[in-house]
C-alpha cells in the first residue's frame, strides 16, 4: 500500500505551512475552485434536490450493494469483459501485474486514478519491471516529481509553474535544454507532444472509474484532458480500477451524479469528456481495446458498511469538502500524510489505513462544518471526525495534552495572523525557556509530541520573521495572505 | 470474460457486504424488486432549463456548446454540411485533408472538390478529424457519440480539430432522453464506447490557468444540421 505519513500530521502542516510557495498555489485554489463552484451551483435551481437525489440513491446502493455488484459483474460477462475482485490492495496490484505479464506489457499508460495511488501502483509496477505513464498532465507532473499527489482533482495544485518547467527540463534531456517554458501554454504544449507518442506505444491502458453501471456494465471516466480517452482507446487491452461503492443501478442514476460532481468540483456544469465503457471493442469495430478487465477494490470498504462511517462510501470525490476546509486551505494536501487529504481523507484514511496509523487527523480540523455544507453527497463529516475521535479516545492513542494541543494549533492555523504572532510568541517563550543550552526537551501544547525529540530552540524568530527580514522587497508569496 | 482475481476474494466481499448489513444474500423476491428498479428507471430531478420545447432545446443547446469554447453553426439540411465545414476551415486557415466517419451521412464531404478525405478511425497524423453525433444535450450543451463501424471513437480525440454534424432532429433536452434514444437503438448491449462531449480538451493543471488543448482536440466545431423538412 501507499506509505503513509499521516501519523505525523503536525510536522508535516508545519513545514507546510512556512512555504511560501505553496500558500500562494493555495490562494489561488480557494478563488478559484471555490468561487466556479459557487457560480455554477446559483445557476442550477434544482442543486439541493439533486443532493438529497444523490444522497438517496446512494444510502440505496449500500444497503443492496451485493446485488448490484453481482448485476454489473453479470453484465460485464455478457459482453465479454472480466471482473476481478480483489479483497485487498495487494489482491488489486496481483491482478494488474498478472494481466501486464499475460501481455508481456513493458508500458502502462494510466489515466488519473485515487485508487491507482491507494494501491500504490506506480511503485509497485515499476518494481515489477513495468513503466507505468501517468496521462493527465497534474498526474504526470507530480510523477516527474516523485511525489504524491495534493488534491484528489487537482494532484499537481502545490507546484508552481516554475517547477514544472524545471521537471520538464530535467526530464525531457532531448529538447533544447534554452527553450522557453516561461507560460503555462508552453508547458502544456510539451506536455502534449511528449505524451503522445506515449499513449501511442502502450501496450495497456489503466484508467479508474467516477461510476459502474449495474444495468449495462459499464465504467465512467470524467475527465477534461482526454487523456484518460486515449488510454483506454489505443492500446489493446483496458484495465479500469474501481472500488466498490462506485456501482450505481441505470444510467439515470449515473446522471444524477454526473448533475453533482463537476458542478461541485472545478464549477463546470459538465465536464469535458464523459465516457462510457462497456466490454471490449465488437467484431466490425474499427478501433477500441481488444480486452477489458475492471478490477474491483474492497480494501477496507466492506468493514465501513454497517458502521457509523458507512455514509462516507457516498462520497463521489469531487473535492469540495477540501476546497472549502480551512485546514487545507492553511496547510495543503501533503501534511495530511496519505493518498485522501481534507475533511474527506480524516475520515476515510483512518478506516482504510487503520487509526493507530492515521491517529492525528481527526484532530486536524476546526468542526466549522464547511464541509458538510458543500458535500454534493450530504456527507457529515464533522459527526464523523468526532466518531473517530471517541474511537481513538477509547484507545488511548492520544495523550490529552497532544489533542488539545492539535485543537489548539488548528485553531490558529486556520487564523493567518493568529497563527503568526502564536509562533512567533511561542518562539521567544522557547528561547527563554530553552536558555543557555540552546535545547528544548518540552515544547508548550505538544508535550508528546517532543517527548521522544529534543527541539533546536529557535532563536526568537520564526521562519516567518527570517523570511520577511531576508527579502523584505518580497513578493505576494513572502508576506501574502491567508485564509 | 471470466470472474478471477480468486474465487475466493470475491465470496470474501461478498460475505464481507451480507455480514455488515446481518443478512444473508437478499431473497428472490427482494431481489425481483431491485431487478425492476433497474428495468424500469423512475423520474428524476430534472433541470427546469431543459424544459420546452425544440425550439429551445435548439438554442439552449447552443448557448451552452459556446459556453464552453466550442464554435457552432447551423446549416439548411445534410447537403449543406460540405460548405460549413470549407468555410470553417478555410477561416481558420487549417488544412483540408480531413479524415472521415464512414457515416453515410458524410458521404457528401467525399464529393467535395475541396478536401482531401480518408475514411475510417484517426490516424496519428491526422489533424483534422469529422465525426457525425448519435445526438445532442440541450441541458448543457453536451454531443453524445457512439462507437461503430461508421463512427470511430479515434476520431473524437487523436486529431488537433475535431468537426462533429448533428442533426437538428436528435438534439433533446436531457440525459435522460438521450438515453432513452440510445436504449431504443441498442436494445441489447450499449455500444463499447459511448462519449458525452462539452467543449474542447482543457487541463487547469498548471496554476489552475484554464488552457484549452490538454491531450484530445484543441477545438471543437459543431455543424448542427436542421434536417426536419426532410425528416
Ligand atoms: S466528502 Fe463530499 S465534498 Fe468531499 S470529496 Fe467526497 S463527495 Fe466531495
Amino acid at each position: 500500500m501507499e506509505q503513509s505519513t499521516s501519523h505525523t500530521f503536525k510536522e508535516n502542516a508545519h513545514k507546510a505551512i512556512d512555504d511560501a510557495n505553496l500558500r500562494v498555489s493555495l490562494q489561488t485554489m480557494k478563488t478559484g475552485f471555490r468561487a466556479k463552484r459557487s457560480a455554477a451551483v446559483a445557476k442550477l435551481p434544482e442543486f439541493e434536490a439533486l443532493r438529497d437525489e444523490g444522497k438517496r440513491l446512494k444510502d440505496h446502493v449500500l444497503a443492496n450493494l451485493d446485488f448490484y455488484l453481482e448485476a454489473f459483474e453479470a453484465k460485464v460477462l455478457e459482453q465479454g469483459g472480466h471482473v476481478h475482485w480483489c479483497a485487498t490492495a495487494e489482491d488489486a496490484r496481483q491482478a494488474v501485474l498478472t494481466i501486464c505479464r499475460d501481455h508481456n506489457a513493458r508500458t502502462v499508460t494510466k489515466g488519473k486514478s485515487m485508487i491507482a495511488e491507494e494501491l500504490g501502483l506506480n511503485a509497485f509496477l515499476e518494481r515489477e519491471g513495468v513503466t507505468p505513464i501517468e496521462t493527465d498532465l497534474g498526474e504526470y507532473i507530480i510523477q516527474l516529481r516523485h511525489e504524491p499527489p495534493s488534491h484528489i482533482v487537482a494532484p499537481a495544485l502545490h507546484v508552481r509553474k516554475e517547477a514544472v518547467a524545471d521537471a520538464f527540463r530535467a526530464t525531457h534531456t532531448h529538447l533544447a535544454p534554452d527553450r522557453d517554458l516561461s507560460e503555462p501554454r508552453q508547458l502544456l504544449d510539451e506536455a502534449r507532444s511528449e505524451l503522445r507518442d506515449k499513449f501511442l506505444a502502450a501496450d495497456i491502458g489503466i484508467t479508474g472509474a467516477n461510476a459502474l453501471i449495474a444495468e449495462t456494465g459499464s465504467t465512467i471516466i470524467v475527465t477534461n484532458e482526454g487523456n484518460g480517452d486515449l488510454t483506454q482507446l489505443l492500446p489493446k487491452v483496458h484495465v479500469v480500477i474501481a472500488s466498490l461503492e462506485k456501482v450505481v443501478p441505470t444510467l439515470e442514476d449515473a446522471t444524477t451524479i454526473l448533475r453533482l460532481l463537476a458542478r461541485s468540483a472545478t464549477g463546470q456544469e459538465f465536464s469535458s469528456y464523459t465516457t462510457f465503457s462497456t466490454g471490449p471493442r465488437r467484431p466490425e469495430d474499427t478501433d477500441g481495446p481488444e480486452e477489458f478487465h475492471v478490477i474491483l477494490l474492497d480494501n477496507g470498504r466492506t468493514k465501513m458498511l454497517g458502521s457509523e462511517f458507512e455514509e462516507m462510501l457516498r462520497c463521489i470525490r469531487c473535492g469540495a469538502c477540501m476546497n472549502h476546509c480551512p485546514v487545507y486551505g492553511a496547510v495543503g494536501g501533503h501534511a495530511y500524510g496519505w493518498v485522501y487529504p481534507g475533511p474527506m481523507g480524516s475520515v476515510l484514511t483512518p478506516a482504510l489505513i487503520g487509526i493507530e496509523n492515521a491517529a492525528p487527523l481527526p484532530n486536524a480540523s476546526t468542526l466549522c462544518g464547511r464541509c458538510e455544507a458543500v458535500c454534493p453527497m450530504k456527507i457529515p463529516l464533522p459527526r464523523m471526525l468526532r466518531d473517530w475521535r471517541e474511537r481513538e479516545f477509547a484507545a488511548k492513542l492520544t495523550p490529552d495534552r497532544q489533542r488539545w494541543g492539535l485543537q489548539l494549533w488548528a485553531f490558529a492555523a486556520t487564523r493567518p495572523a493568529l497563527y503568526r504572532l502564536g509562533t512567533r510568541l511561542v518562539a521567544r517563550m522557547m528561547a527563554l525557556a530553552g536558555g543557555r543550552r540552546g535545547r528544548l526537551s518540552t515544547l508548550p501544547l505538544a508535550a508528546a509530541w517532543t517527548q521522544s525529540r529534543d527541539m533546536p530552540t529557535p532563536r526568537g524568530e520564526t521562519f516567518m520573521d527570517l523570511y520577511r527580514r531576508r527579502s523584505s522587497s518580497t513578493s505576494q508569496a513572502a508576506t501574502g495572505k491567508k485564509g | 470474460m471470466t470472474s478471477s482475481g480468486s474465487t475466493s476474494s470475491r465470496a470474501t466481499v461478498l460475505d464481507g457486504i451480507r455480514r455488515a448489513h446481518n443478512r444473508g444474500p437478499l431473497d428472490a423476491q427482494a431481489q425481483e424488486v431491485l431487478r425492476q428498479g433497474i428495468k424500469t428507471p423512475g423520474s428524476r430531478v430534472v433541470p427546469a432549463r431543459a424544459q420546452g420545447d425544440h425550439a429551445h432545446h435548439l438554442a439552449l443547446f447552443a448557448e451552452m456548446a459556446q459556453a464552453v469554447a466550442a464554435t457552432l453553426v447551423r446549416v439548411d439540411g445534410w447537403a449543406g454540411v460540405p460548405e460549413a465545414v470549407a468555410d470553417y476551415l478555410k477561416g481558420h486557415n487549417l488544412p483540408t485533408d480531413l479524415a472521415v466517419a464512414p457515416d453515410p451521412r458524410l458521404d457528401g464531404l467525399a464529393g467535395h472538390g475541396l478536401f482531401t478525405v480518408r475514411r475510417g478511425p484517426a490516424l496519428p497524423q491526422d489533424v483534422v478529424g469529422v465525426a457525425a453525433a448519435f445526438g445532442g444535450i440541450a441541458e448543457t450543451g453536451t454531443l453524445m457519440l457512439v462507437s461503430g463501424p461508421d463512427t470511430p471513437t479515434s476520431l473524437n480525440f487523436l486529431p488537433d480539430v475535431h468537426v462533429v454534424v448533428v442533426a437538428a432532429s436528435d438534439i433533446g433536452g436531457t440525459y435522460e432522453e438521450a438515453w432513452a434514444r440510445l436504449r431504443l437503438r441498442y436494445p441489447a448491449t450499449l455500444p463499447r464506447t459511448v462519449n458525452l462531449i462539452t467543449g474542447p480538451s482543457r487541463t487547469g493543471d498548471i496554476e489552475q490557468t484554464i488552457q484549452l488543448g490538454a491531450h484530445g482536440p484543441r477545438r471543437l466545431h459543431i455543424v448542427l444540421v436542421d434536417d426536419r423538412a426532410q425528416a
